[in-house]
């Protein structure tokens, strides 16, 4: 749910909506805003299952530091989504544990494209 | 309300409240509009004391003082309201009508209802106690977004109605 | 490699008041934050400050942020956002990672201002989607204007719950209740005035025994404390909500300056392990200053005026202040600082801070150092 209107911060300024997909379900979202505003915007708030226990988690403190809302985004896991911001085309996926990083065909040129693809941010 | 206090219900006690420098007394209050401030613990704060036009609020060089009303100074102009950080100052006027006395609050929750509106009347510890009628809104830029509110309500509860039930969400 | 005179490791309220008055002076100065817009907790901040007029008490929180953008522009401040520092490369020189590439700044003077982060408490159902910090309530609904959830449990009654539930009813949510394991409200009376207001009840003296729900929050457990904080059997009472949000207080984010080399002590009315600094704000390493929630947490009032402080030591430092000039702007910033960690909210504060400097006075006499 989006906060329209606000005392102090006032009507929501006209937006600049991108579409993206999630788990195969088109979205939309604000170009630019943290994917995780995206999808709690539309009331979701399960974002992957742990590794060992498959329990479900979602953001805790929504700041880049705690890595509880990671997924896998573009093919790429463990990326924190409360700080990932949203572009048009983007997939979003669920991430199930550890997610898996793309074949690597030739290592060292993989590696380097994951790396500025958000390395530093997730 | 609870002889308990800030400290366990979160709104201070009527005994609270008639000790603090800052509740006008019954006299003054039967004279006309006067500022009521509900503020009763030492924190470092003093806007009160220098928006007032008249100079009627007063806390000192040490800003942790509890202000002080300087009852006959107060004109009931409201403009403390909005300017108290805590939104712990209102107005109180209660003989507004023969029936009726008005209370002004701060207020920042959207929608803002409109003048003529019937509302649900609140206390300190939101229990609606009272139909409140809106009978001004003010919303002068100098608030900056802190709505003044001005609600009728029976005079019994000029000492209890501090706010309004909030609106859709 | 970047080469500047003050390098700034934090932009929020702290990073930025010391970028501003160390730029003032003359400094060449370089704010580096690891995020993408700089303010740290200050954008957050939609209510009026207290204070004095000297403190812009009545001034909403993002209000003050944004003069201080205004006045770092001005002042033609370097700042580098979306830039983590991980290492000291060498006697000054940090190492910085942006987008995947590594920078180097050199400085000849650093100030760290890094914050804080939020505690958590644990409980049977704690990772349940939908519990989160306050502060990340805050940020969702302040920040990038959507609700986590529509109807929420608040945890803590410090400043950070009273106000969070505010803002969060300001939002469109409902606060269902408010519970503090204490046997009595922490925050300011005022704050918990307005939410008791909007009908929020606070319970003293209760926690949270679990979080039930199967793949996301659906209700909580709250059950009564004894005077020993044990649950009282039968006392328990379920809410349903979707959020329970966390306002259990705030931990110094301590890592660079440990990295470092700063010596630190334990204060737990400071939030934990501080690092050790002098009335200048200067640390144990010399030529390295630290000001902010790091440096005990507190609030951006605090913040301000600590980065200030900082601010201008490392410019006096660089001799771009003379030491008489120096000494009155100390003073006045610490009088701010006095007036705002007086009363019965801000003695014990006022209290431990001292005991910093008094520690960092033993650590000096121990080594041998001029203190």
């Amino acid at each position: 749910m989006r906060v329209e209107d606000h005392a102090i911060l006032g009507k929501m300024p006209e937006p600049q909506w991108v579409e993206f997909e999630f788990d195969g379900q088109t979205l939309q979202a604000i170009e630019g805003e943290p994917i995780a505003a995206a999808l709690l915007a539309h009331g979701i708030n399960i974002f992957r299952k742990t590794p060992k226990t498959g329990q479900p988690r979602g953001i805790f403190c929504a700041i880049g530091r705690c890595n509880d809302c990671v997924m896998t985004v573009n093919g790429v896991p463990n990326v924190r989504t409360c700080v990932e911001p949203v572009k048009a085309g983007m997939k979003v996926q669920s991430q199930i544990g550890n997610g898996q990083f793309p074949e690597l065909a030739h290592p060292g040129e993989e590696a380097a494209k994951q790396d500025n693809q958000g390395g530093c941010r997730g | 309300m609870d002889a308990n206090g800030v400290v366990i219900n979160g709104y201070p006690s009527f005994e609270e409240l008639r000790n603090s420098p800052g509740y006008p007394s019954e006299e003054r209050l039967c004279k006309g509009a006067v500022a009521v401030i509900e503020c009763v613990q030492e924190i470092p704060c003093d806007p009160c004391a220098w928006v007032c036009p008249k100079q009627a609020i007063k806390v000192g060089g040490d800003i942790t003082n509890l202000p002080r009303l300087v009852e006959d100074d107060c004109i009931g102009c409201g403009i403390c309201i909005a300017a108290c950080p805590g939104q712990a100052i209102f107005m109180v006027d209660v003989n507004y009508s023969p029936t009726e006395a008005l209370i002004s609050f701060p207020y920042e929750y959207v929608p803002f209802p409109q003048e003529g509106d019937t509302v649900n009347a609140v206390d300190r510890a939101g229990c609606p106690v009272a139909k409140g009628r809106v009978v001004k809104v003010r919303t002068a830029a100098v608030n900056d977004r802190t709505a003044v509110i001005s609600l009728a309500v029976p005079k019994e509860f000029a000492h209890t109605v501090r706010s309004m039930q909030r609106q859709g969400g | 490699m970047i080469n500047t005179e003050i390098a700034i490791v934090g932009g929020g309220p702290a990073g930025l008041a010391a970028a501003i008055e160390a730029a003032s002076a003359g400094a060449q100065v370089t704010v580096i934050d690891e995020n993408s817009r700089p303010g740290g907790q200050l954008f957050k901040q939609i209510h009026k400050f207290f204070g004095s007029k000297a403190h812009l008490a009545g001034v909403r929180g993002f209000e003050i942020g944004n003069r201080m953008l205004r006045q770092i522009q001005d002042l033609r401040v370097n700042v580098c956002l979306d830039s983590v520092v991980y290492a000291l490369a060498d006697g000054n020189t940090l190492a910085v990672v942006k987008q995947g590439q590594t920078v180097e700044v050199r400085a000849e003077k650093m100030i760290v201002a890094t914050g804080a982060s939020e505690n958590v408490i644990n409980f049977p159902g704690w990772t349940l989607p939908g519990v989160i910090g306050a502060g990340a309530a805050q940020t969702m609904i302040n920040v990038h204007r959507v609700l986590p959830g529509k109807r929420v449990l608040m945890i803590g009654s410090g400043n950070v719950g009273l106000i969070v539930s505010y803002q969060l009813m300001q939002a469109g949510a409902d606060v269902v209740a408010l519970v503090e394991a204490l046997p009595k409200i922490n925050g300011y009376g005022v704050h918990a005035a307005k939410i008791r207001r909007a009908g929020v009840p606070i319970l003293v003296s209760h926690t949270v025994r679990e979080v039930q729900g199967k793949e996301n929050v659906a209700g909580a457990v709250v059950v009564r404390l004894d005077e020993r904080f044990r649950h009282v059997p039968g006392s328990e009472q379920f809410f349903a909500v979707d959020t329970v949000c966390m306002a259990v207080g705030l931990s110094p984010l301590s890592e660079l300056c440990r990295l470092l080399g700063c010596q630190f002590t334990y204060l737990p009315e400071m939030g934990g392990f501080v690092p050790l600094h002098d009335a200048n704000m200067e640390t144990s390493v010399p030529g390295l200053y630290v000001a902010g929630d790091l440096t005990g947490v507190e609030e951006a009032s605090t913040a301000m005026e600590e980065g200030r402080l900082a601010g201008v030591s490392a410019a006096v430092a660089l001799g771009y202040l003379d030491s008489a000039q120096a000494e009155v702007r100390k003073e006045e910033i610490r009088i701010r600082l006095e007036n705002l960690r007086s009363g019965p909210f801000g003695e014990g504060r006022n209290t431990a801070k001292q005991v910093i400097i008094q520690r960092y006075q033993g650590i000096c006499s121990q080594a041998g150092k001029e203190a």
